[in-house]
């Protein structure tokens, strides 16, 4: 008798003591796609911490390719990175919006979005973000101010792209295939001196004078980070998980 | 066996008993180094040992592997950190891969951790030995670890100045002084001084002589309903509030000391309205106003206030006699003395008064006032703190309106309440707050701004860069503001300049507005022909801008006494305008500056000289440049024009002497007409 209720007690100690984490709802879907496409919002740069300006959209389509409607997108991150909503039903459209959060350590960041399928198997895809810390956010600074006109092919409502009024087509930043062949050292002299002063083009200005060392280095650091593929110093040695 | 037999085994003589306890004491002096050996930080010192055993530079990195606890003191700035003991890896730059905490390295920033430690920038409690005391929020240490998005205001508790590598914290201080909150809220920054608003809230004293009482009840309800760049934030008032506050204003109103003109009724012609349109252009409203275009996106500046609604917002007569000047309306406006004849004050009043939405004010039926409406009226007026930003008759601003922010950054959780489903933080506190105030009790006085995420993490970080820390800093450490100088130009020019409000976009001798270049050296870079024709006919001096300097419609007389004010007081001490005499240019010199303009300099890749080939966009057309500038400016220019100009796009040059001479020459042959640039 004596014992049971000392079990009871136990078990209710116990029970009291479990903390609470909150529900979550499982959203169940009312239609299954073939397919999940990303619509826009990948390769976005934002600060360490930040929220990304843009949302990032995907669809689920049908075998058709059209858009489904009240499909579920489940959203997975990692190091940190919070989606909201974590998942969601389609729009009428197949499109579902969601925001994104970065991790506070910089670098790049891959979410996961998936969609089950009426056989039970789910389709997924990659998305890739990237998160500046200090140095490249510094380094995009001096980008938007002295390169980006040259050296981005968009055009928007405060600045008029330059580069295609160029002889000698200057790299965008994210062109890693030829980008990440050059070293850090490669880099900052071509900042520095400029094509004239290595036998490339004059049209790219020396920058030696007008940049202080620190600046040039945070240009450097954010092209890495801009690069895509994504750029992996060498002489590092990269561990394998 | 029983008890006693057991006592009589252990502690039966002196001898036994002596060696019974010899143990149990040793035992207990046990305890100590085993809890030590088994402390959180021994543990992961062991695991970052094991982490670089196998990376090809692990010989370096144990050698510069300190074991036991590590601490950097700090005394003069109150800093005992003991992060390093777990975060090893901190200082070890090839460990770049490495995302496991607490093994990363740290990113590079402008300070050392020798310098300032880490609590600083990252907040927490630097004292903690376990991961729990260091980083959470406890009972006797409210202290957590500042999430990375806020990061910049550990920034903001020396550097009073805005920053390059801090955005968002650089933002946040310009919303706190733009979005009117330290109009309500007193904001001391570090060094003593009082954060102060740089919005200008309209005087309401003569507001019923500008609009209706129907627009000011619909305004009240919902300011962004009206335009959606409106910065006058909600103040979520039940609907027979507005009925008595705006019969309070409208009989507060007072005469104000504008012309009174009976203007005639604005046309409603259509071309008539296009002419207005095309004057509105070629005036360059849109340096400053905004309209919403069919595709509904904001075209235009953000200095005054967006026009797309403003025909049913304003009365006839007001816009006829705020046209004609600004001054006598609102002595404190930004916006110039624009010089408009009748018949073009005519054209933009067909303009202006077209860009009406009749939805707007629809819906708003008000019944006469009554005496006791404005009675009551004014005790919300004067219960809501609208005198805090605004002049309104017979009320006073209100002092201290709203509790003081000064260090609202190291707020104890212990005295905040928290709305429901707000996490207990202080960075969620205050985010939830500016949201949305209300959430956390309807009687709070706060109204809802209308801020986007992103408007909304600046503020927090500006926020929490008023904290206890930012306070009690050395004054050496604290990187000062730069404070406006209060300058003002003497004399009839100086009226002149103040008449056009030429510092509500340009900047001279510290003072002024950054839309336009700063002119304090505007005397020894331009000719004197030059700036007279530009002062009565500005053209287009950078195609790819679209805000431009607008046409004031100045007299020649003015324009003249402008221009001789500013060739005569407006000179760098670095150099003499005059130093090199243009007149002894030869065309040979001219050609050899071509070649490197063309050749080793390839200037062409951002301005344009020659129409027909040149396409560089980046820099002012050139053209005409040999008529604009004078031959020692262009000279130093192309040595190092950010020491003319700070923050130019030119880069420094720093060419020879030679090199520079010629290119000057060259420009200097430049004397064509400026290239005509439809206007947007």
């Amino acid at each position: 008798m004596n014992k049971r209720v000392i079990l009871l007690l136990a078990v209710g100690v116990t029970a009291g003591c479990t903390r609470h984490t909150g529900v979550v709802t499982q959203e169940q879907p009312k239609a299954f796609g073939t397919a999940l496409v990303l619509v826009s919002g990948e390769k976005q740069a934002a600060g360490v911490g930040a929220q990304l300006d843009q949302p990032l959209v995907v669809q689920v389509n049908n075998a058709q390719g059209a858009g489904v409607a009240g499909a579920l997108v489940r959203f997975a991150g990692s190091r940190g990175v919070i989606v909201t909503p974590t998942q969601g039903l389609t729009g009428s459209d197949g499109q579902l919006s969601v925001t994104v959060n970065l991790g506070s350590a910089g670098g790049h960041y891959q979410l996961l979005a998936s969609t089950p399928t009426a056989s039970g198997a789910a389709v997924a895809i990659h998305v890739d973000e990237i998160a500046l810390g200090y140095q490249e956010m510094l380094g995009a600074k001096v980008s938007e101010i002295h390169c980006i006109r040259c050296h981005d092919s968009e055009s928007t409502a405060a600045r008029v792209s330059n580069l295609d009024n160029l002889t000698a087509k200057p790299h965008l930043f994210t062109d890693g295939a030829f980008l990440n062949t050059m070293s850090d050292a490669d880099l900052s002299a071509m900042i520095s001196h400029g094509g004239n002063g290595l036998n490339k083009s004059p049209e790219m200005p020396p920058y030696g004078n007008t940049l202080t060392k620190q600046e040039i280095a945070a240009l450097v650091a954010y092209m890495r980070a801009m690069a895509d593929p994504p750029y992996r110093a060498q002489g590092v040695f990269y561990a394998s998980n | 066996m029983n008890f006693r037999a057991i006592w009589n085994y252990l502690f039966g003589d002196s001898a036994r008993a002596f060696g019974s306890l010899s143990v149990v004491l040793l035992g207990l002096l046990a305890v100590v180094p085993a809890r030590d050996y088994f402390r959180e930080w021994r543990g992961f010192q062991k695991q970052y040992l094991r982490l670089v055993s196998h990376r090809s530079d692990a010989a370096s990195l144990n050698r510069r592997f300190q074991g036991g606890l590590q601490q950097v003191w700090l005394p003069e700035i109150g800093v005992v950190d003991r992060c390093t003991t777990c975060h090893t890896g901190l200082k070890e730059a090839s460990l770049l891969d490495v995302k496991m905490q607490p093994f990363r390295p740290h990113p590079p920033t402008p300070h050392t951790l020798t310098e300032f430690g880490c609590v600083m920038c990252h907040r927490g409690q630097g004292t903690g030995t376990t991961v729990e005391d260091a980083h959470s929020s406890t009972r006797s240490w409210e202290e957590p670890i500042l999430p990375a998005r806020y990061l910049e205001s550990s920034c903001g508790q020396c550097h009073l100045a805005p920053l390059t590598g801090t955005p968002r914290l650089n933002q946040g201080r310009q919303l706190l002084a733009g979005y009117g909150c330290v109009r309500c809220h007193t904001v001391k920054t570090p060094d003593g001084a009082t954060m102060t608003g740089t919005d200008v809230p309209p005087s309401l004293a003569h507001v019923g002589e500008k609009t209706t009482r129907e627009w000011i009840a619909a305004w009240l309800k919902n300011p962004q309903a009206y335009a959606g760049s409106a910065t006058m934030p909600n103040f979520q008032l039940a609907d027979a509030d507005i009925r008595d506050i705006s019969a309070f204003l409208i009989a507060q109103s007072t005469p104000s000391g504008a012309e009174k003109t009976t203007a005639a009724v604005p046309s409603q012609d259509d071309a008539v309205i296009q002419q207005g349109s095309s004057l509105y252009g070629e005036s360059f409203c849109a340096s400053c106003h905004a309209v919403q275009n069919a595709a509904g996106l904001l075209v235009g500046g953000s200095l005054g206030p967006e026009l797309t609604r403003v025909g049913s917002k304003v009365k006839t007569e007001w816009l006829a006699g705020w046209l004609n000047n600004p001054d006598n309306y609102d002595p404190g406006t930004a916006m110039p003395h624009y010089r408009f004849d009748s018949k073009q004050i005519d054209l933009l009043l067909a303009f202006l008064t077209s860009k009406n939405d009749s939805d707007f004010i629809g819906n708003t039926r008000l019944s006469p006032a009554t005496q006791a409406q404005a009675e009551h009226g004014k005790t919300l007026v004067v219960e809501r703190g609208c005198a805090s930003c605004h002049e309104i008759n017979g009320v006073k601003t209100p002092d201290n309106f709203a509790p003081e922010l000064t260090l609202a950054g190291s707020r104890p959780l212990s005295k905040i309440l928290f709305a429901p489903a707000v996490p207990h933080t202080l960075p969620d506190y205050i985010a939830a707050k500016i949201r949305d105030p209300r959430s956390f009790g309807d009687a709070l006085k706060m109204p809802r701004f209308t801020l986007a995420p992103q408007q909304v993490d600046a503020l927090v970080t500006a926020i929490l860069a008023q904290s206890e820390r930012a306070q009690t800093m050395p004054a050496v450490l604290r990187v000062p503001a730069r404070k406006p100088t209060g300058y003002r130009p003497a004399g009839k020019a100086g009226q002149l300049m103040d008449d056009m409000r030429c510092f509500s976009c340009h900047t001279i001798n510290g003072r002024g507005g950054d839309m336009a270049p700063d002119l304090t050296w505007e005397g020894t870079s331009v000719q004197r022909a030059w700036l007279v024709s530009f002062l009565k006919n500005p053209n287009t001096l950078r195609p790819a801008l679209i805000r431009r300097m607008p046409k004031f419609n100045v007299t020649d007389a003015e324009a003249n006494t402008l221009a001789d004010y500013i060739m005569t007081a407006y000179q760098t001490p670095d150099f003499d305008r005059d130093a090199i005499d243009a007149t002894r240019f030869t065309a040979a010199d001219a050609e050899a500056g071509k070649e490197l303009f063309y050749g080793k300099y390839a200037c062409q890749s951002c301005h344009i000289i020659d129409t027909s080939k040149d396409k560089g966009y980046v820099g002012p057309t050139l053209t005409a440049v040999g008529t604009r500038f004078s031959a020692a400016w262009i000279f130093h220019w192309l040595k190092n024009a950010q020491t003319l100009r700070p923050g130019t796009l030119e880069p420094v040059w720093n060419m020879n002497d030679e090199d520079a001479r010629a290119i000057a020459a060259f420009l200097l042959a430049q004397k064509g007409a400026p290239v005509k640039v439809a206007s947007r």
